[in-house]
């Protein structure tokens, strides 16, 4: 196993690598297609290197533990956005999540209904690519636009086009107070309609999902607010009586502990209800209207809604080709047994030209083919 | 401004390349008249400019397919086009370039509230995207001052922000979907209604990149519910540093207002005699914009006062109604007017960590005295984007060489304080030849890989962007 200490350690690995190197940071999200290669962990590039509470804005060396900024950031009052899920109970993996782990798998939970996806607040990005060139791109501002946006392309490409070194992100005041609105026993199509009404409403909902089987066995359906005490008040009850129509609405509300606690947030972001069974589990990112016919395509799948519908969690049976069910959007395995996934492909094959582009920007970044080759195609 | 040298090899087949256009779209939407090309020769980099070699008006994406197919063949340069307010100039053509505006492509495709989106062709202009589902209580976010002329495509080939990004966003942040046809005719679909991407994000690839890497056709767009009300604060202090200070601790204290604005001495004068906006007698001014329910703003404009009193300002004022907010946002809207009027003017617009606001205006001030050009600062504080306007007399011989290094080392001090050349205006021609103060060649070299890979002949806006020494090779090999 390789465990450079610092970006330059790290440069001189790849440049000095003769076979394919396996990336991982915390090795929590082992998501895509098997790598063949010798292990590499960024783990050992660790800490964070600015934090200005004041600008919004923090830079951390790739390895660092997401629990590290995660504390860094309640100490002063402050969160990731984008609410990366944790991936360990859903995959049975254990392990520190890092955040080059989390930003190389673009990794974002329900706020990005609202707030944006962890892509959304990277500002800057430094990587190694596949000669061992070090490389930086964005920086440590708010906007940007000097030069391509290789920090978005960064963001997602799992390792494949470069190893992270360091990354800079915006980060937001955390909020002051939550309320949770549970809407019971709506059919899924209903329920999407609810969640519809509630993201269309001017009340700033910053979380809308629904589970059909929720954990005392009947549907539920959870709408978020977040904000100032007073505000969210406000909110919830003008929500209530905008969502009359589809039935009593029952509030949680919270002023304290961690925002994602709240109501299940944390069971919804992390698909808890998926962990540890023998299924496999697909990701579906999907026009938010089209929830209804996919859930109901899928048959006996157990389901979790979120995003208002736009993200679908599905537990299916082992083998079985639940891409099928989609007509637009993209469906990702995200647990499966090799076989599966090697047979099924991991990701959403990409319409042409853009699968030629994407060997083309590999071919580019990793002439030898070492990062993570074939994870992503 | 240096420009490659124009291919005689292209310029010999200007009648040849004008036929084949015009005979895959009709007649008259392809100009080769000079007369007819005149108003392309530039965009609001107005002091550089240059004839095209011709300019087409396709319709659809199949026609821009068909231009680009025969262009690819030709082995013409392609300068892409929206509404030319590009103040960086992105969309300025060289005299052996098809201009290609996408200013006849302006329909809704389809407007989606279940799913919070709006698809349009990329011609359309960013104000009539919300003009499209402003009745049904939506807007589409990012709001550039040019919103009235500027397109779509653009904005997506900008990353425009705007006033309200602060909380809302720039386009690659509002973006789920594009069409985009590259160089050689294919046609690229790249996301839709849902979110992001599975394989690489290449949105956020294309977002920015200049018009470069394709012709962007359609968009699809998500639109917001617009919030129930608005209501601005206007803040008068006795120095820069107080202000930033200020701006600092709004943030910190967990209001997320849409909008922070700043304007200095300078502005506020130039803009008092002009639309007599009533603005405090001031070092520097802040604009803090909150949205809600009327208690819902008192209380966040509450916060803020609070915040702001600890500061001792100069004035502090609160709009009650639409009419005080109208007035509060006049001077600000009319700032650039209005130093128009004053002289000529070069718009800056690099960007800062927030903390250190008060440390560049400073810098800014000595550097103005030692040019002996005035410069007025209006900008996005909340994100740091500034916006210094140097003023000079185009008439006057050697100011503008004058002003241009002048805003060259103010963007190098940009860098220098941990920031960026460009926040949104982009690249383009003007600030190309500052690239290397940011990056390495390694990472300019990392950047022009990706244009290898989607336009290996480097035919689509070459001159623009990277440094044109950087690209001599490629740009040889077309
Ligand atoms: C008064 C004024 C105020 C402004 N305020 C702001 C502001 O607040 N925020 C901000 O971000 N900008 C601002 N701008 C700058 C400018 O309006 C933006 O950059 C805008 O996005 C340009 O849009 P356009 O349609 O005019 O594009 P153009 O100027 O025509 O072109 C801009 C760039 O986009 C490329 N391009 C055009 N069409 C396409 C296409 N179909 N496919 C691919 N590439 C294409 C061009 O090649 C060029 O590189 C302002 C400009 C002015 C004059």
């Amino acid at each position: 196993m390789l465990i450079p200490a610092d970006e330059r350690e790290l440069a001189e690995a790849v440049s000095g690598a003769a076979r394919p190197l396996a990336v991982r940071g915390g090795g929590t999200r082992p998501v895509g297609h098997p790598v063949d290669g010798d292990d590499l962990t960024v783990a050992g590039l660790s800490g964070i290197t600015l934090y200005e509470p004041g600008a919004l804005t923090l830079i951390a060396r790739a390895g660092t533990p997401l629990v590290e900024i995660q504390a860094a950031l309640a100490a002063e009052g402050q969160m990731l956005a984008f609410e990366p899920m944790d991936h360990r109970t859903l995959l049975g993996t254990s392990g520190e999540p890092t955040i080059g782990g989390t930003v190389a798998a673009n990794a974002s939970g329900p706020r990005r209904v609202r707030a944006g996806a962890c892509r959304d607040f990277l500002l800057g990005v430094r990587f190694v690519d596949g000669r061992g060139k070090i490389i930086k791109n964005g920086g440590r501002v708010m906007k940007n636009v000097t030069g391509y946006d290789l920090v978005r392309l960064m963001a997602g490409s799992r390792g494949t086009l470069g190893i992270l070194s360091e990354v800079c992100l915006k980060v937001l005041p955390r909020p002051e107070s939550t309320a949770v609105l549970l809407l019971a026993g709506l059919a899924v199509d209903v329920a999407v309609r609810a969640m519809s009404a509630a993201l269309n409403s001017p009340y700033e909902v910053s979380g809308a999902a629904h589970v059909p089987v929720g954990l005392d066995g009947d549907p539920v359906t959870m709408i978020r607010l977040e904000g100032f005490e007073a505000s969210i008040a406000y909110r919830a009850e003008r929500l209530t009586d905008h969502l009359a129509e589809f039935g009593p609405v029952e509030i949680e509300r919270r002023t304290e502990g961690p925002e994602s606690a709240t109501a299940g947030w944390a069971w919804i972001r992390d698909v808890e209800a998926h962990g540890g069974t023998g299924e496999d589990v697909w990701r579906f990112s999907i026009p938010p209207r089209e929830a209804p016919a996919l859930v109901e395509s899928l048959g006996d799948a157990r389901v979790v809604l979120d995003w208002g519908g736009g993200l679908v969690w599905a537990a299916v049976e082992p083998g079985c080709d639940a891409r099928r069910s989609i007509s637009s959007g993209h469906a990702t395995i995200i647990r499966a047994e090799d076989e599966t996934r090697n047979r099924l492909g991991v990701f959403q094959p990409e319409p042409e030209p853009l699968a030629t582009f994407a060997e083309g920007l590999r071919r580019k970044f990793d002439p030898e083919g070492i990062l993570n080759p074939g994870l992503m195609g | 401004m240096d420009m490659p040298a124009p291919s005689h090899d292209v310029l010999n087949r200007k009648s040849r390349i004008v036929d084949r256009l015009k005979n895959a779209l009709s007649v008259e939407h392809v100009k080769s008249d000079p007369v007819e090309t005149r108003a392309y020769e530039c965009d609001a980099l107005a002091a550089y400019a240059c004839q095209p070699l011709c300019v087409v008006l396709p319709g659809s994406t199949g026609e821009v397919a068909d231009v680009l197919r025969i262009c690819s063949e030709e082995r013409v340069p392609v300068v892409p086009r929206g509404s030319g307010t590009s103040l960086a100039g992105g969309a300025m053509p060289t005299s052996d370039c098809v201009v290609l505006g996408v200013s006849r492509m302006t329909r809704v495709l389809e407007v989606d509230y279940e799913c919070r989106c709006i698809r349009v062709e990329a011609g359309r202009t960013n104000l009539s995207v919300t003009g499209a589902v402003e009745e049904d209580g939506f807007f589409y976010a990012p709001d550039p001052s040019s919103q009235l002329a500027c397109t779509i495509a653009g904005n997506v080939a900008m990353n425009a922000g705007g006033a309200h990004c602060l909380k809302y966003g720039v386009t690659t942040n509002n973006l789920l979907g594009l069409t985009m046809v590259t160089m050689d005719g294919s046609v690229v679909e790249i996301g839709g209604a849902h979110m992001d991407a599975s394989g690489y994000d290449w949105l956020g690839l294309v977002c920015g990149s200049e018009g470069q890497l394709g012709v962007v056709t359609e968009a699809t767009l998500r639109i917001l519910p617009r919030p129930e009300g608005a209501m601005p604060m206007l803040i008068g202090f006795a120095s820069p540093e107080v202000a930033g200070a200020c701006v600092s601790d709004i943030i910190r204290a967990g209001v997320l207002p849409v909008a922070i604005e700043y304007m200095d001495r300078k502005v506020i004068e130039v803009v008092e005699s002009f639309s007599q906006a009533g603005y405090p007698d001031c070092e520097a001014l802040l604009i803090v914009e909150v949205e809600g329910s009327p208690a819902e703003i008192d209380d966040q404009l509450g916060i803020i006062g609070d915040i702001a009193r600890r500061h001792d300002p100069i004035e502090l004022r609160e709009a009650r109604d639409a009419d005080d907010a109208a007035r509060i946002w006049l001077g600000r809207k009319s700032a650039f007017g209005a130093m128009g009027q004053l002289n000529d003017y070069m718009c800056l617009d690099g960007t800062i960590p927030v903390s250190e606001l008060p440390r560049v205006l400073k810098r800014i001030g000595a550097l103005s005295r030692q040019y002996g050009l005035d410069i007025g600062n209006v900008f996005h504080a909340g994100d740091g984007n500034m916006h210094p306007l140097i003023l000079f007399n185009a008439n006057s011989p050697g100011e503008l060489e004058t002003c241009e290094v002048l805003g060259a080392e103010i963007l190098k001090l940009c860098v220098e304080a941990g920031g960026c050349l460009t926040g949104e205006h982009g690249v383009g021609i003007e600030k190309r030849d500052l690239m290397h103060v940011q990056f390495d060649p390694a990472d300019l070299e990392a950047q022009m890989n990706v244009k290898d890979v989607l336009d290996p002949a480097w035919l689509l806006n070459p001159a623009k962007v990277f440094p044109l020494g950087a690209t001599a090779t490629r740009r040889a090999a077309a």
